[in-house]
């Protein structure tokens, strides 16, 4: 077990190099140096040039790369913004914090309506029940998130004033928000409990139980529940990142201060150290998730770690 | 698949008997040619002149006879922009999806077919684009290639080959251990036409479904991108940008938000009913 995760943390050494290594290759596709960024192009083609060379611009790509990835590990330094001169770190503390509570809270609401509502739906197939909640998950996985947002904000911030429509003072702030994400990741979740519910049923074990006369509540819970919630614990890391997706956006349609809006922000004023620092910080973040998800897969299905155990690391 | 005409004719109109049954994958498909036969014919039914022009004497009205949809903040006429802006969900939906699976095609097979050392290569290159979240990944190639159509592909395109790659390469994992393939390994086929023709012919209906279910996603990215200030730009008539427009009148216009948006709506779950009916259709096992 020790093992198994130890060697899945050293992995993420290589892993988190090569998202930096991408995330760096990708934002220095931008055309422009620093110095013509911020200081345009009618400046003397000195202090463009001293600019230049103060953010370390004048020196090879790979170099460039070597510096910036020491600079992060050894002081956590993820550079210094072009507006405003200050550490991108300081930013990025200040705004983290709303993404991720918004992103928390979203997860939780839609694990909690997803997984309940699938099963619910599964054990009373072709119920009118059943038959409601397919129809929602599949509007709700259809529509705008964004959109969802406004009309949200539309009857309960505008129309009946029960609700902030933007900020981010208070937990009041976070409802509206917190809705609109997890309703499209619960529509998601729903379906998947609900198919993996329904396989699970199907299978030999269930009749067994059933033909020992087991009371059908126990079935579900003991024996159907655990094992028809594998496939959804694996897709709870790709879930946080729908999530985070969803948030980033979100966070613009309510105006809050967060990573989403850092980010975007920073695009429009060509600002890429921020850009790259928030990219890479929140990348990082979900590359731990993924890390704890996969930890956690194999600490409740002994196959895996069976599987792991017999060679190599499975399939992926 | 073209080498066996017989097979070909004796499959589709199968699947189409069974995609038939179901009605509400049906609806998907009606939805779906509704919005295709928008999206062509646009020009005919109404010019595109009227989505650029600017009747000052009528900004902000709400929908009514001449103004189907009603009329924005500069008096453009909305059901002009809406009907215009199917091209561009369709256009971006679809052309990212398949250059999307091109690529997922051409690395997943590898990885799946020739297994080893290629396979541990793309492997480890897919990882690390999956701890990218995919609108993180789709952002940092706007940042870096500026905000417009063609950059929009480009940035939701890379955003979506990864999870391809993975997906295509575990069809083709149990597809490339069937006898036929040891078979025309054994007579000295070439890889890529293995993989081209016997392969991934095989391996087709998931990435069909998949593919389809994709471009549902990829019209709500689309949307989204271009609502935040990422994507396309306004004017131009994209539904995403009709939104982030629509904004700041919302409160006393309300048709700016519905009418897009239920458009969005419609486009997504089109393909998605289409997906689910294409599921059942193509593996009629998964049914009993």
């Amino acid at each position: 077990m020790g093992k198994f995760i130890l060697k899945r943390f050293l992995y993420m050494i290589p892993v988190l190099l090569g998202v930096a290594f991408l995330v760096f290759a990708i934002l220095s596709l931008t055309p422009g140096d620093p110095g013509t960024i911020i200081l345009g192009i009618t400046a003397k083609p000195e202090d463009i040039a001293s600019l230049n060379e103060q953010f370390g611009y004048d020196k090879p790509f790979l170099v460039r790369f070597f510096s910036y990835i020491r600079d992060i590990i050894l002081h956590l330094d993820l550079g210094v913004s072009y507006q405003t001169r200050e550490p991108v770190i300081t930013d990025i503390m200040a705004r983290f914090p709303n993404t991720l509570i918004l992103t928390t809270f979203s997860m939780s609401l839609s694990a909690v309506i997803g997984i309940s509502f699938g099963i619910i739906s599964a054990v009373k197939q072709y119920s009118a029940l059943d038959h409601i909640c397919v129809v929602t998950a599949l509007i709700f996985a259809c529509i705008p998130g964004f959109w969802l947002g406004l009309m949200l904000m539309m009857l309960f911030s505008l129309k009946l004033a029960w609700l902030p429509s933007h900020g981010a003072d208070g937990l009041i702030c976070f409802i509206l928000p917190t809705i609109t994400v997890a309703m499209t990741s619960a529509a998601g979740l729903l379906r998947l409990t609900r198919s993996a519910m329904l396989e699970t049923i199907r299978q030999e074990y269930i009749r067994t139980a059933k033909a020992k006369g087991a009371p059908a509540k126990r079935i579900i819970i003991r024996h159907a529940l655990r094992n028809a919630l594998m496939p959804v614990v694996t897709t709870l890391g790709t879930s946080f990142g729908a999530s985070l997706g969803g948030a980033i956006i979100a966070e613009t349609v309510f105006a809050m201060p967060g990573m989403g809006t850092l980010i975007t922000t920073a695009i429009r004023q060509k600002d890429i150290p921020m850009v790259m620092g928030s990219t890479l910080f929140l990348a990082a973040l979900f590359s731990l998730i993924i890390l704890l998800v996969d930890i956690l897969y194999a600490v409740i299905d002994p196959r895996i770690m069976d599987k792991y155990k017999k060679g190599g690391k499975g399939n992926d | 698949m073209t080498k066996n005409p017989k097979r070909r004719n004796s499959q589709l109109p199968e699947i189409w008997r069974r995609f038939r049954k179901n009605k509400v994958a049906v609806l998907g498909l009606i939805i779906l040619c509704f919005i295709l036969f928008l999206a062509v014919f646009a020009d005919f039914i109404v010019p595109y002149e009227k989505c650029i022009e600017q009747i000052g004497s009528e900004r902000l009205q709400w929908p009514s006879r001449r103004h189907l949809f009603g009329t924005d903040d500069l008096g453009r006429d909305l059901f002009a922009r809406v009907i215009h802006g199917s091209r561009y969900s369709l256009m971006i939906g679809v052309s990212t999806s398949l250059m999307a699976l091109a690529a997922g095609a051409v690395l997943g097979a590898s990885a799946g077919y020739f297994g080893g050392m290629v396979d541990n290569i793309i492997c480890r290159i897919i990882d690390v684009f999956m701890c990218v979240p995919p609108i993180l990944l789709s952002l940092a190639v706007v940042a870096a290639l500026g905000s417009n159509m063609k950059n929009l592909i480009i940035a939701i395109t890379v955003s979506c080959i990864p999870g391809n790659v993975r997906l295509i390469r575990s069809v083709v994992l149990t597809v490339a251990e069937q006898d036929y393939v040891e078979a025309a390994r054994s007579y000295g086929t070439s890889h890529a036409r293995i993989i081209f023709k016997y392969v991934l012919p095989n391996a087709i209906g998931p990435i069909v479904v998949n593919t389809t279910m994709a471009i549902s996603d990829m019209i709500l990215s689309a949307a989204g991108l271009s609502f935040i200030g990422m994507g396309i730009q306004p004017p131009s008539p994209e539904w995403g940008a009709l939104l982030s427009n629509a904004q700041d009148y919302m409160f006393t216009s309300l048709y700016l938000l519905i009418f897009p948006g239920v458009f969005i709506l419609l486009a997504s779950l089109s393909f998605n009913l289409v997906g689910d009916g294409l599921t059942d259709a193509l593996d009629p096992k998964l049914k009993d």
